[in-house]
């Protein structure tokens, strides 16, 4: 069912939907950049529509709504351990088809991969999504190769249409609201994209011997193993364990986990100092092989949903669509080795 | 279910091998499989995946090194007080894949942790399996774990000790990579074998294992890697599309060989 809403109806929904749900959105932070008198585009809690926004890729992907960058485990006093709180609000969150494509990879591991995550497990099942059209690609986007340019299984979806908002509702609730608001109904096509700039070629015959291409030796020096590809990635999903205590009461405390980079020194260590990829070439190796092979072995489906964030946000302008693109001569170069 | 909640586990004893190595048997009724790993969890110092190194009624053993924040930890701990562990993870060893065989064991350092539990158990049921061997090695003298379990072993298991450097004389000494060459099999197709230790000395043993003529199936091996849940989520332990926490540490030289950290 399609909706058409003027700036003030959707101000009215949204409103309509605080009590119930936490609203995040890609919201625009002024001067919030790295770089002076640059802008971060990244989720935050939402109050009114004017503040989500429509025309740029956010910086950051929405995945921190359902999966903290730190998240408390248990609190620890002496021998008792307790549990936070969780909210018990729905979530509704405004995103990209893409990052649609991406919670199903952040589902995969969390909810699929040995037993289902009991934090991640809460946050999910209370969450609903909004699907932001795309009316032209953005720079560094390829999600047509990678086949996440359009999607399903969202409760709305909406386009921006300069002062009105074009909605279609797959979710009765919401249906009922803009109905009893008596907004005009329409017949609304959401919008996707149907090419970008960059595409990607995925070797049909990709293994895992291309870890031993040349390929990757660029990467040794170019990479500076800061993991801001992780961070921004919508599928990226390893933590590492925190404890932290009080310094009021040193036997009193929490275990969180925290984000973690598989690009980032530390990351394979164990007990008396050994690493396992040392290198910078083999890391970004292990991170591509996971994004469009590994993965799909075990779950039936590329990771990477080619929302090129990775790109947009490496200081070494590290390209990985370019590096997806080097796989099919680099599994010739094997070919040949062997 | 809530699997990130540590429980309760009273040390009941505490074996030392080495100044820095020590085995704490720690109070636990479950099912367990030598080679599985639990996470002993310190709050305020967080978690350290350390694989089961001796089974019995009523307990579990951990042989720990202390090497790290955690560990430094558990050694500050004494018997009659509490750790609080997670667990067990991983696949461990499958005891039917070597009953009935000519079993040789092949362990480095405290590579021999994970595998004790099956040395234990072919060393109490001898008639399980055709010939046992094992061959460990550690640094010096110093470094022997596991020394009063081998005295008892070598009632029904040959044990071969070498280390790396003995300036006493009392020990054999060279690599435990030395020793496979000579292995005599009776019949080569009944034979299985384990290796567990440091990532070199694994790759060479099994290359020694290979030109003896093996086959790639009758070789297991354990992997020892960075695990901060042991539930298949945090992913540091993954190679290709295994995460070792759960297909794993025990795997098949078959399916290990093509693992690519």
């Amino acid at each position: 069912m399609g909706f058409i809403l003027n700036m003030e109806q959707m101000d009215t929904f949204l409103d309509s939907l605080k009590e119930k749900y936490l609203i995040f959105a890609p919201k625009r932070f002024i001067n919030g950049g790295n770089f002076s008198d640059t802008d971060c585009i990244r989720y935050d809690l939402i109050n009114t529509a004017d503040e989500i926004e429509f025309d740029e890729k956010s910086k950051y992907s929405f995945k921190e709504a359902i999966m903290p960058i730190s998240q408390t485990l248990f609190y620890f006093t002496e021998s008792i351990t307790t549990t936070p709180e969780m909210s018990n609000k729905k979530i509704l969150i405004f995103l990209r088809n893409c990052d649609l494509h991406a919670v199903d990879s952040l589902d995969k591991i969390y909810l699929v991969n040995g037993f289902p995550d009991h934090y991640y497990k809460k946050l999910r099942n209370a969450t609903e999504f909004v699907v932001m059209g795309c009316d032209k690609p953005f720079e560094n986007c390829f999600c047509v190769s990678m086949d996440t340019n359009k999607s399903e299984d969202y409760s709305l979806s909406i386009d921006k249409d300069i002062d009105k908002y074009k909605i279609t509702s797959k979710e009765d609730s919401f249906t009922k609201v803009f109905q009893d608001m008596k907004v005009e109904e329409s017949d609304v096509k959401p919008k996707f994209v149907l090419s970008n700039d960059i595409t990607v070629n995925i070797p049909t015959d990709l293994d895992n011997t291309v870890s031993k291409s040349k390929m990757w030796d660029e990467y040794d020096t170019r990479c500076i193993a800061c993991g801001r590809c992780n961070f921004v990635c919508p599928t990226c999903t390893c933590f590492t364990m925190q404890d932290i205590f009080y310094s009021e009461n040193g036997k009193v405390g929490e275990r969180r986990r925290i984000w973690a980079s598989c690009m980032v020194d530390g990351y394979t260590n164990i007990a008396g100092g050994h690493q396992f990829r040392v290198n910078k070439g083999q890391r970004m190796r292990f991170k591509i092989m996971h994004k469009v092979l590994n993965f799909r072995k075990t779950f039936g489906k590329n990771m990477c949903v080619g929302c090129g964030r990775c790109d947009d946000s490496c200081p070494e302008y590290i390209s990985f669509s370019n590096a997806i693109n080097k796989l099919d001569s680099a599994m010739k170069e094997v070919a040949t080795h062997e | 279910m809530n699997r990130y909640i540590p429980f309760v586990s009273e040390i009941l004893d505490i074996i030392k091998h080495t100044e820095i190595e020590y085995t704490f048997r720690m109070a636990y009724d479950g099912e367990v499989s030598p080679g599985q790993f639990f996470e002993v969890s310190i709050p305020k110092f967080g978690e350290a995946p350390i694989s089961v190194s001796g089974i019995g009624p009523g307990y579990i053993d951990l042989t720990i090194r202390k090497v790290g924040k955690v560990t430094n930890e558990i050694f500050e701990h004494y018997i009659g007080q509490n750790l609080k562990l997670r667990g067990p993870y991983g696949n461990g060893f499958y005891l039917e894949e070597f009953q009935n065989k000519e079993l040789f064991i092949i362990a480095g350092g405290t590579g021999l942790s994970p595998v004790k539990g099956v040395v234990d158990y072919f060393a109490q049921n001898p008639d399980q399996a055709k010939s046992i061997k094992l061959i460990v090695g550690f640094r010096g003298p110093d470094d022997i774990l596991f020394k009063k379990d081998m005295e008892s072993w070598a009632k029904t298991v040959d044990v071969t000790l070498t280390l790396d450097n003995d300036p006493t004389g009392q020990y054999k000494t060279g690599f435990v990579t030395q020793y496979i060459p000579n292995l005599e099999f009776k019949n080569k197709d009944e034979v299985a074998t384990i290796v567990v230790g440091p990532p070199m000395m694994m790759k060479f043993a099994i290359g020694e294992l290979l030109k003896l003529g093996l086959k790639e199936e009758q070789i297991w091996m354990s992997y020892e890697r960075r695990m901060c849940c042991g539930l298949g989520k945090c992913g540091h332990c993954r190679i290709n599309d295994e995460y070792v926490c759960l297909s794993g540490p025990v795997y098949n030289y078959v399916d290990a060989k093509n693992l690519v950290d």
